[in-house]
């Protein structure tokens, strides 16, 4: 109880002053900040599964699912708040995850990659060929509308980045206090050993699902929230280099920590906008350059640096195989 | 009759120059335990790095086959200056550990690659028509084909069979067999498993670098010819069963048929049948077709 009260705490406090700091933000920044705000949001999905030891290099599809299903809400049926269109992207995108879920819970490592890769890839074509969505070009989305207030120009975008922030916030807070909890730690167990969590009693497969869906739902309102950022979706969403983006990011920031993902998100996207203008061909260098120096030097990412105490890295070549 | 001849021809071409692709990304993970991302980028530098060496070549007046020539030196330098820098200089520091976190190593070598090539090459296409033109055209059917696309298939057959009988029958590729089976006997039995590893990823390198030279002929060679390879080529390897070459080649044409009969019958879903071919392989197959069942780790 005591460790929720100070997880709540801490997540309304953080969300507070990142809102504040919205009103001194430059409009550039403030726009940045909004996609790394959902940019995080997606990459704590995948962090939610690399505690359970996977990693998805699909999460463009709920990412996408997210953004059509909210787009589409918007673009055809006129429904602009955004407050329902988060909860249309999430439900529609942990939908569809529910749906895939017991399907790519048996596999591991690479195959589990690969095929959470492979879908989203086949998602990518079949949205690119349905000319009724907008094909391969997209649709383009009315400005969001909040709880009845319709913004004009500036405030718009605050009032957006203020609701990227509170959801950023929400599933960070829920994500830590799953974190440490009873399933929570079952998946933490199950990375370090599947074997033998399920001779103590617990069912891996239904962790991985769970995680899988939890994954969906939070690339969902990623989605949504990138769609009213840009005012635009189309099927790149989904394509593999989306997802390779998220799992750069949520490798940069760790699974020990449900905050530094944001972080993360944040030099990413400053890192590629300041050298998209300075150095345009050479931004995916520093990138990768970036990702190496991470692995190397801090391989549980930056969470790493203060939530020491909470994952020990197990050692490296104590492994026992059958 | 005759569509379902060209289908069949169209998907083993496409087929044999997969192959050749995927043929590197599968012994390099059969031997090193690595699913290399990087490759779509050895390949892009073997295309640029073919087009510049033929265009040398023809400036110099050594046209005709000299230019096909010119391919193999291309590809052939690409390995001999790549791998040392990528092996020894990164790679072989992450040995043994999780394969998944040695496929975010090479994602980052793969980023990496894409700037490297345009910083060397520039953003600007170019164009090397003269190898394909070196082999005139063949009527099959009613049907006119490329000689030189024609050429990729048994090129694609000498590499793969070079490679097999290579590992089987020769003395190296036996100790290479017996790395991958047991590398730390194979340490105490007096192997230098080291050069083994730097040998396999070089050849690796070298048919990357080979199957993009090979393509030169056939496309503006462009920043962006790495990011579509590196996928196509995983779903083959995935699909064969990764580490197993005969899995490379089967993977390689169904794909290659399974993409050009899309093309011909179904052109709506051209961009997304390998994948689904991909999904459907690995829900019946999950460790793909030429996979041995594994323990668990306990």
């Amino acid at each position: 109880m005591n460790n929720t009260l100070k997880v709540v705490v801490i997540g309304a406090i953080a969300a507070l002053a990142l809102m504040a700091l919205g009103f001194a933000m430059p409009r550039w920044l403030l726009f940045t900040a909004t996609k790394a705000v959902a940019f995080g949001i997606v990459a704590l999905g995948i962090v939610t599964l690399m505690r359970g030891g996977l990693v998805s290099f699909g999460q463009g599809m709920y990412y996408c699912v997210g953004a059509y299903a909210s787009g589409q809400l918007a673009a055809r049926y006129g429904v602009t708040d955004a407050f329902i269109l988060l909860i249309v992207g999430g439900l529609g995108s942990g939908l569809i995850a529910a749906v895939v879920a017991p399907l790519v819970a048996r596999y591991r490592g690479i195959f589990f990659a690969m095929l959470t890769m492979a879908l989203s890839m086949v998602l990518y074509g079949v949205l690119a060929k349905i000319n009724a969505i907008g094909g391969s070009d997209g649709f383009n989305l009315p400005k969001p509308t909040f709880a009845g207030f319709a913004p004009q120009d500036g405030a718009s975008d605050i009032a957006l980045y203020a609701v990227a922030v509170a959801t950023a916030s929400l599933c960070a807070v829920l994500c830590r206090l799953y974190y440490d909890s009873r399933p929570g730690l079952i998946a933490l167990a199950s990375r370090e050993n599947e074997l033998r969590v399920e001779y103590l009693g617990a069912s891996v497969f239904a962790v991985t699902a769970r995680n899988f869906i939890i994954a969906g739902v939070l690339a969902g309102l990623g989605g949504t929230i990138n769609a009213m950022a840009l005012g635009h979706v189309d099927p790149f969403f989904s394509y593999w280099t989306t997802s390779g983006e998220f799992v750069f990011i949520a490798i940069l920031g760790g699974y020990a920590s449900a905050i530094a993902v944001f972080g993360a998100a944040l030099i990413t996207e400053l890192v590629r906008s300041f050298s998209g203008s300075y150095f345009p061909d050479s931004w995916q260098l520093l990138l990768g350059i970036f990702l190496l120096a991470v692995i190397v030097f801090l391989p549980l990412g930056f969470g790493s640096l203060w939530a020491r105490r909470r994952v020990t890295p197990p050692p490296a070549d104590e492994e026992i195989r059958s | 009759m005759n569509l379902a001849l060209t289908i069949l021809i169209d998907g083993v071409i496409y087929a044999s120059w997969l192959f050749i692709v995927a043929l590197g990304l599968t012994l390099v993970f059969g031997v090193l335990r690595i699913l290399n991302f990087a490759h779509g980028g050895l390949y892009a530098l073997g295309a640029y790095s073919a087009a510049v060496t033929v265009g040398w070549f023809t400036g110099h007046g050594l046209d005709g086959w000299f230019t096909i020539l010119a391919m193999f030196i291309a590809a052939l330098a690409v390995a001999v200056i790549v791998t040392p820098i990528i092996e020894r200089g990164l790679l072989r520091f992450f040995y043994g550990r999780d394969e998944v976190l040695i496929l975010l190593v090479t994602y980052a070598v793969f980023l990496m690659l894409e700037d490297i090539t345009k910083l060397i090459f520039g953003v600007d296409p170019y164009y090397v028509f003269e190898p394909r033109t070196l082999l005139g055209n063949v009527e099959i059917g009613s049907l006119f084909y490329v000689g030189y696309d024609l050429a990729l298939i048994g090129t694609a057959i000498v590499c793969g069979l070079a490679v097999w009988l290579g590992l089987r029958r020769t003395r190296i590729g036996k100790v290479t067999l017996a790395v991958i089976a047991e590398p730390e006997v194979a340490a105490t039995m007096g192997v230098n498993v080291s050069r083994i590893h730097l040998l396999a990823f070089g050849l690796g390198v070298f048919l990357a670098a080979l199957g993009g030279a090979l393509t030169a002929p056939l496309i503006s060679v462009q920043p962006g010819i790495s990011v579509s390879v590196v996928i196509v080529s995983f779903a083959v390897v995935i699909i064969g069963g990764l580490g197993s070459i005969p899995g490379a080649a089967i993977g390689a044409l169904i794909v290659g048929i399974a993409r050009s009969f899309a093309v011909y019958k179904v052109p709506e879903a051209e961009i997304f049948i390998i994948y689904l071919v991909m999904v459907v392989v690995l829900i019946f197959r999950p460790e793909g077709l030429f996979k041995p069942i594994q323990a668990r780790r306990i």
